[in-house]
């Protein structure tokens, strides 16, 4: 091993630096809201937001989570989450499988039917007006899980990874007997967890995170899910009104947003708590999805 | 499972008999695949294609109640907006700028990440930079929109009250238009440059380290070495992702500028793209037609767009090129 350099470990230090900066430019917005949120109304109205939390308090958690409106609004995302997930996976797998197939004859047309929707869109008022009228999917839950049960980005990627899956194992099978699907849900799917585990996870940030499709098509409140209630509640002050209206001390300040920001830390909590767990399954899978078969 | 293997013996048989069609000769062959392909070409069929044919509405007086297909033509009339209203022209303009600058700083950003953190030891040190700064992008639009108001409002921002000892500010964010391409591009790198870096440290990580390792011996220092190899071999797949990213540059990105700007009509000069425009004229003019021509327009020049760069990126390096 040669010896480093002075200029050398001089440049390694500037880089320890530069990515520690960027790791803290990263989490300052996290810790912010956080620690706000934890603040009392009155000490964000006085001093801004801050890092650390000011005269700390919990009251802002305790009053969303005495209003239904935030588990109705995460009950709609975890259905949502749950079950899109769940039938895109299915959905998505039965459509890369097939097309990973070399002997496949009609492949090459399918790749291109999935393909050529990622270059040319329909546009936003027919997809409005499809939706709206002709398929008289507003007000369902629906509306936010079956448009998006396909992305073909991540049909693609699944694609890439089972064509990376050794065929000989699916010939032996249907040697013995096997068919298609048997071969497809009992040999190709387990062992293509590490891929699965990625795209189930975009799938899921996909439907955890959605809330255009609910403003566009969703006017009844009992179906807002979480990230639009977010939206909402950071436009108006409703929301915290309602929240304190049986409220009526003297001096009460309505606490209108540390709500917001308490809301706002529910609604990403699920995802900083499994983040850590998935982030070494995705790094892995879109290496490997990444590489073109 | 046992019809599949019955059909086989079968097939050439058959194909003595009466000659079947390649088509269903490749049904009784991988019938079951084809079967497994149709929800998913179903669900592509409805959502993706059906809107495809809602185009003749940019070339209709399009009328909700008569529909599609009661609606009158009245062929370019709803495109006349370009020679008519210089606002249109605005919104393309800071689609192409907000997408120029988030693709240059992004790509910047994301690259300058990777190779620092491929040179860099120490696993925990790496593990935890790469949660930190991967996830930002996993969080909705509108919780960043949250994040951007605890920061840059300007009473309780907490920017504001770091400037103030400096003795800059308050800057108003939220009135002053000229700031925000560099606080969009700020937010984008945030979000995505982490997340972005994965795919060229996935590069990164490909090279030959006997490269590295003979480099080190004829004496090159750190630098050199990133100079003169990473970067280098880095370059295709740079040149590949921003040729990709330059697809789409005609696609403003709804959620971000939708959810952090909103309805801030004092923020529309810098910040209004196309996606958010047709929004607007859709639901709040409700003018369908109007709405429509934009978003055709779009679609066929971002069409064109894609083609050409991939043909750019199919010359440029043959295996990469999508199609």
């Amino acid at each position: 091993m040669i010896k480093e350099s002075k200029s050398d470990r001089l440049l390694k230090m500037f880089m320890y630096i530069i990515l520690v900066v960027f790791s803290v430019y990263c989490m300052i917005p996290f810790i912010t809201v956080i620690s706000s949120s934890l603040s009392t109304e009155l000490s964000i109205l006085r001093d801004g937001y801050s890092l650390l939390p000011q005269n700390f308090t919990v009251d802002a958690y305790k009053l969303i989570f005495k209003d239904n409106t935030i588990y109705k609004a995460y009950g709609v995302t975890i259905f949502v989450t749950v079950a899109g997930t769940l039938l895109a996976m299915l959905v998505t797998c039965a459509l890369a499988y097939p097309l990973s197939i070399r002997a496949l004859k009609y492949k090459n047309k399918i790749n291109f039917y999935v393909y050529f929707t990622m270059l040319f869109h329909g546009g936003l008022v027919a997809n409005y007006l499809l939706i709206s009228k002709y398929l008289g999917m507003k007000d369902s839950i629906w509306v936010l899980i079956i448009p998006a049960l396909i992305s073909p980005w991540n049909m693609f990627l699944l694609r890439n990874f089972f064509k990376s899956v050794d065929e000989s194992l699916a010939e032996s099978a249907k040697i013995d007997g096997a068919n298609d699907i048997y071969i497809f849900f009992k040999i190709v799917l387990p062992i293509s967890l590490p891929a699965l585990a990625t795209v189930g996870l975009f799938y899921a940030m996909g439907f955890w995170n959605k809330w255009f499709e609910a403003m566009l098509y969703i006017s009844d409140e009992n179906l807002f899910p979480l990230q639009y209630l977010v939206m909402r509640i950071m436009n108006n002050a409703e929301f915290a009104n309602q929240l304190s209206s049986q409220i009526s001390l003297p001096n009460y300040v309505v606490p209108t947003l540390t709500t917001r920001l308490a809301t706002t830390v529910v609604t990403i909590g699920p995802i900083i708590f499994l983040y850590p767990f998935l982030q070494k399954y995705f790094v892995k899978g879109l290496m490997v999805g990444a590489v073109k078969g | 499972m046992k019809n599949s293997v019955a059909i086989e013996a079968q097939a050439p048989e058959m194909r003595k008999q009466n000659r079947p069609s390649p088509f269903m000769n490749e049904m009784r062959k991988h019938g079951l695949l084809y079967l497994l392909t149709l929800p998913g070409m179903l669900l592509i069929f409805v959502f993706s294609y059906l809107p495809m044919g809602g185009i003749v509405i940019a070339f209709q007086n399009f009328n909700a109640i008569k529909g599609i297909t009661g609606s009158e033509f009245v062929g370019l009339k709803n495109f006349e907006f370009f020679v008519q209203s210089r606002e249109v022209l605005h919104v393309i303009f800071n689609t192409l700028f907000l997408n120029a600058l988030f693709i240059l700083f992004g790509t910047l950003a994301s690259v300058g990440i990777a190779v620092m953190f491929s040179e860099l030891g120490g696993k925990w040190f790496k593990r935890i930079v790469q949660s930190l700064v991967t996830l930002p992008n996993f969080l909705s639009w509108t919780v960043i929109a949250m994040f951007v108001t605890a920061l840059l409002s300007s009473d309780t921002g907490m920017l504001n009250k770091w400037l103030e000892p400096l003795g800059i500010g308050p800057i108003a964010f939220f009135n002053e238009p000229a700031i925000w391409p560099l606080v969009l591009v700020l937010i984008k790198i945030w979000q995505g440059a982490g997340f972005g870096a994965i795919v060229y440290l996935a590069t990164i990580t490909g090279i030959n380290p006997e490269i590295y390792e003979s480099a080190s011996i004829d004496g090159a220092s750190r630098f050199e070495k990133i100079r003169f190899i990473t970067l280098p071999l880095l370059k295709p797949t740079v040149i590949l992702m921003m040729l990709l990213a330059m697809g789409g540059i005609f696609y403003g990105d709804f959620g971000m500028i939708y959810a952090l700007i909103g309805r801030n009509v004092m923020l529309y000069s810098t910040t209004d793209v196309i996606d958010t425009y047709v929004y607007r004229a859709l639901m709040d003019l409700g003018d369908m037609g109007m709405a429509a021509a934009v978003g055709v327009f779009q679609s066929v020049i971002g069409f064109i767009l894609v083609v050409t760069v991939n043909q750019l990126a199919r010359k440029f390096s043959p295996d990469s090129a999508l199609f």
